[in-house]
């Protein structure tokens, strides 16, 4: 086996095409942003599932912790007038 | 999101919750069909039976590639070559999105890869199986793909979320690689007397090993009840077996073929195929190591594994000096 340092994990990034935002499509290992993009192409790619790729190394992304979701997320929900349905407006009343 | 570098900026102090009440809530989830992803906590034994489930299901789509692979070179026209490459290369590919699904339970690439080479993990039995002819390569596509894709449908919609998006990228791709070998054997059957042998001589061979891939009956199965309340598998062995022949059947008597089972008949009552005992010692030998082309598929993985080593250090090295020479730019 290689006693070498692992190879750091990239996450991949596909913009099926032109005016959709590029969407998380899974990850690969690669010794730099080169080869990762292309493994990329090769593992992701291979029925002209993209026009763009984007890979970023794993270990720059920030993520919020589950444990936290409560916290973060819940405050939220009792906000429902930020949502159009809150308002009850009569029927007749068009185009609002 | 498949990874496990990620930073999580996790709370000062988390609030300490005891196992049983965190495994309640776990199994609430599941029950709700709430998806589980990486960071969130789950039982020990949720973990390891993934690990283990998705490490084999990666390894059987890599050693997946030898069988197929030894046909390449000698595929019977230049369309059919492409179409196998394709096909081998989407196996690789499956193996690739697997492992980084197993990776996300905290286990690495390296050593997922060591328990393959060193024999500590198992991969399916069906690839130590050697395909001596062409129509070898028609019932892997027609039988073992057909019979895998039917394992890994309900794989779909499997409780853990990396392992769940990763089926369904497999499944997608995988529907061509049946219908490419279902198309080798009709092709086979509607052509000489000879070819007509060969093609019902691959169905003897792989029918058999082909209804073994689903595992252990449901009565002898080990790990399923577990497996089945957290919604890892969501059909038993026995339920995707039946399927598997009832639909099968068919197929094969479209070709012209027969299946080697004389007590293979259909129960109207029932509405099913009955059929024949599977011989399990069969199946133990193998998986204990002791089938046909075991040795041989592990020598090729840790042959390989072996001789691609200076590439990787190659890369290494490459990488490791344009990183420097960057850096030495940028001072």
């Amino acid at each position: 086996m290689d006693e070498k340092p692992h190879w750091p994990l990239y996450e991949v990034f596909i913009r099926a095409r032109a005016g959709l935002d590029h969407k998380h499509v899974g990850s690969l290992h690669a010794v730099d942003a080169r080869m990762a993009m292309e493994h990329a192409r090769d593992l992701y790619t291979r029925r002209e599932e993209g026009v763009s790729i984007w890979v970023v190394p794993s270990a720059a992304i920030s993520a919020s912790d589950p444990a936290e979701a409560e916290a973060l997320f819940e405050p939220a929900r009792d906000k429902i007038y930020r949502h159009p349905t809150f308002y009850d407006i009569p029927p007749e009343v068009k185009t609002l | 999101m498949y990874t496990q570098a990620l930073d999580v900026q996790g709370p000062d102090a988390a609030v300490p919750v005891d196992e049983q009440s965190l495994a309640q809530r776990f199994q609430a989830r599941v029950d709700r069909e709430e998806k589980i992803e990486p960071k969130d906590w789950m039982p020990a034994r949720y973990r390891a039976t993934l690990i283990r489930q998705i490490s084999q299901h990666a390894h059987s789509e890599i050693v997946g590639m030898l069988p197929e692979g030894n046909w390449i070179t000698r595929a019977p026209t230049l369309l059919r070559k492409s179409i196998l490459i394709a096909k081998v290369q989407d196996e690789g590919g499956h193996g690739a999105y697997l492992y980084s699904a197993a990776e996300t339970l905290g286990i690495s690439r390296e050593e997922l890869i060591d328990q393959l080479l060193s024999g500590k993990a198992k991969y399916s039995s069906i690839f130590n199986y050697p395909t001596p002819t062409w129509a070898d390569v028609g019932c892997i596509g027609w039988l073992v793909d057909g019979a895998a894709i039917m394992n890994q449908i309900p794989l779909c919609r499997c409780s853990y979320g990396p392992y769940a998006r990763a089926m369904v990228r497999v499944c997608r791709e995988e529907s061509f690689h049946q219908r490419q070998g279902y198309e080798i054997m009709l092709r086979l059957s509607q052509g000489s007397a000879e070819q007509k042998a060969m093609a019902q001589a691959a169905l003897n061979r792989w029918w058999w090993p082909a209804l073994m891939m689903f595992g252990p009956t449901d009565a002898a199965s080990t790990h399923s009840s577990e497996s089945q309340q957290w919604k890892i598998k969501r059909v038993s062995n026995d339920e995707l077996r039946q399927k598997f022949v009832d639909f099968t059947v068919p197929q094969a008597k479209f070709l012209n073929l027969s299946l080697p089972d004389p007590k293979l008949r259909w129960n109207a009552a029932e509405q099913r195929h009955e059929f024949g005992d599977i011989d399990w010692s069969e199946f133990d030998r193998v998986l204990r190591g002791n089938g046909p082309c075991n040795a041989e598929r592990l020598a090729a993985r840790r042959n390989a594994h072996a001789q691609g080593a200076w590439v990787r250090e190659a890369a290494s090295a490459y990488a490791e000096k344009q990183r420097r020479r960057s850096e030495s730019c940028a001072a």
